[in-house]
């Protein structure tokens, strides 16, 4: 009981410092993601259209997604030196997998029948990417995007060992001071935006779902 | 009108997928191809909006060679209907219906009182059905817009690739009474493709039989049910499909029944008559169209003048579309021993006798119950 008065005390009266980091911790996904989608769809789409293509793009995401996040951050600091950007770089590359994939797999599950009834109706390759395939893969593309969303607000915990801020300098700077009370004042936030996170992107993704089904 | 003439296509693995296909799809004509699967007659069809090409031969649609002719286009200009009814689930009744008119950019208009007239025409209210998605359709009604969809952008050419196949036998009967009733009020040239007998019995202006990737008989369902080609055909049908047709009315009809024309005299028809052992003659004008009859009985009474001044005006014919099993009532309630058999412009073909088609329809029945 005392600790939950201690902390909450510690979080009032820190209000606007942690506020602060959490608008940055999501900058820095929604930047990540935002790129991993202005990429990551056109590979999917590019994978599916062309097969013997597919195994190599998905493997190479693949690969990315294995790296452990705190070396794959590392190895672009040596890059792109320490800050801001070099975490959104590092988002970015976590959060392709997870969409090429399910870009990928979302055009090819679309019922070949529907894909006829589409080609015999005389769309075009492009009409029929922008009318059919890709509308009916949003439900896929959707639980791609709360994947990489769950992932991306978890990795960037660890930003400021690279120079970004966010979240996570509470966790760190508790941890050098052995204060419970800081991890949790940052834990806590980022918990709960992984949540809301989740919880939103999920019901998208039914909502999407259930019209389609 | 869509030609195939001579056409091949042999796959890269030297599989040769149809041979020599030639074949005349009528316009306003509801054409059936069927045979066994793998007989080539979805590929068949689907050559004709290039979802699939041929390797040699020609296919003219209105006298011009669809390799002339833009594929994107010819799907635009022909409707198409496939199996699994291929709704797109994300977009509404609507939308799915306005799809090719979208496509080629219709004014908004125009195309809204286009989906209402069509959902008008299966007895879909718009009001009710044009925001729904296709989920909440049951699946005859899916079918139903996903045949009206077809029709949207007023397309010559309707291709239906078994489209009825995965519907329930009550959906499926009332569908092909709608589309006969509907092929009556839009007048396409509709190329069906099933594997259904019944089914293409019921709704063909022509039957096309297939097997293995060539035309083994074509016709109406009356010349292939009457006069099957070969044994494939027989067997295809099926026996009871067999026995079940009456022979034609034209089996009935004696063609070297005698005749005589207006301008000649009694005296030459009552030689003619005795002769034959006949008590009544047709007449006919110089166009060999019917006039009348005269009967032996009467002429004796007026010997020695013209045919037509004697003859009996008649309307008493039996006219080329008359059915079989009409004959018997038309027989029954003329009275009449003989009656002249006339084609649809009015000429005379022969003279049908009520004896024999009789004799002909109990010999059937009595066949057809030693059949059972």
């Amino acid at each position: 009981m005392n600790f939950l008065t201690e902390l909450s005390q510690y979080m009032m009266e820190n209000s606007s410092e942690l506020f602060a980091l959490t608008i940055e911790h999501i900058l820095m996904v929604a930047y990540g993601i935002g790129l991993a989608l202005l990429v990551g769809v056109p590979m999917g789409i590019i994978a599916a259209r062309f097969e013997k293509l597919a195994p190599f793009i998905i493997s190479i995401t693949n690969i990315l997604q294995l790296i452990p996040s705190l070396a794959m951050l590392a190895i672009l600091m040596l890059y792109l030196g320490l800050g801001f950007e070099t975490m959104v770089v590092g988002l970015f590359l976590y959060s392709l997998l997870p969409i090429v994939r399910n870009t990928y797999v979302g055009i090819k599950e679309v019922d070949p029948s529907i894909m006829e009834a589409g080609k015999g109706s005389g769309m075009t390759t492009f009409q029929l990417l922008r009318k059919v395939q890709l509308p009916l893969s949003i439900p896929f593309l959707m639980a791609g995007l709360r994947v990489a969303s769950v992932i991306a607000i978890a990795v960037a915990c660890i930003g400021p060992y690279i120079g970004a801020e966010g979240l996570g300098k509470e966790i760190i700077s508790g941890i050098s001071l052995q204060s419970e009370v800081k991890i949790y004042a940052g834990a806590i936030p980022a918990t709960i935006l992984a949540i809301i996170a989740d919880l939103c992107l999920g019901g998208i993704e039914k909502k999407t779902k259930k019209r389609i089904a | 009108m869509i030609q195939l003439k001579d056409i091949n296509k042999i796959y890269d693995d030297g599989f040769q997928a149809l041979e020599n296909i030639n074949l005349t799809l009528e316009e306003g004509k509801i054409n059936v191809l069927i045979g066994p699967s793998g007989c080539g007659k979805t590929t068949t069809m689907k050559l004709l909006n290039r979802l699939t090409e041929y390797t040699d031969g020609e296919i003219l649609v209105d006298g011009e060679s669809i390799q002339d002719l833009n594929p994107i286009e010819i799907r635009r200009k022909m409707g198409y209907v496939i199996q699994n009814i291929g709704l797109f689930p994300h977009m509404s009744i609507y939308d799915n219906v306005a799809t090719v008119p979208k496509l080629l950019k219709w004014d908004k208009r125009k195309i809204k009182q286009k989906v209402h007239d069509l959902l008008h025409m299966v007895n879909l209210d718009p009001e009710t059905y044009k925001g729904r998605y296709p989920s909440e359709l049951s699946g005859g009604q899916q079918q139903r817009i996903g045949v009206i969809r077809a029709l949207a952008a007023e397309p010559s050419t309707i291709l239906m690739d078994e489209p009825f196949s995965a519907l329930d036998p009550i959906s499926r009967e009332q569908l092909q009474d709608e589309l006969v009733r509907l092929q009556e009020e839009i007048n396409k040239t509709i190329v069906f493709v099933t594997h259904d007998m019944d089914e293409a019995i019921k709704i063909a202006d022509q039957i096309i039989l297939m097997k293995d990737g060539h035309i083994v008989q074509k016709g109406t369902p009356h010349d292939i049910l009457a006069n099957p080609a070969n044994d494939f055909v027989k067997e295809f049908l099926g026996e009871d499909r067999l026995g079940s047709t009456l022979p034609s009315t034209s089996t009935f009809v004696n063609y070297n029944y005698p005749t005589i024309t207006t301008d000649q005299t009694t005296n030459e028809a009552i030689e003619q008559m005795t002769s034959e052992q006949i008590d009544q003659l047709p007449v006919l004008d110089g166009d060999n169209r019917l006039q009348g009859m005269v009967q032996l009985y009467d002429l004796f009474r007026q010997q020695d003048q013209l045919i037509e001044a004697v003859m009996m005006n008649t309307n008493q014919h039996i006219s080329e579309e008359t059915e079989t099993n009409q004959l018997v009532d038309i027989f029954t309630q003329k009275k009449e021993k003989y009656l002249p058999y006339v084609a649809k412009d009015g000429k005379f073909i022969g003279m049908i006798e009520q004896q024999q088609v009789f004799n002909s329809l109990q010999e059937f029945y009595r066949s057809k119950r030693g059949g059972q």
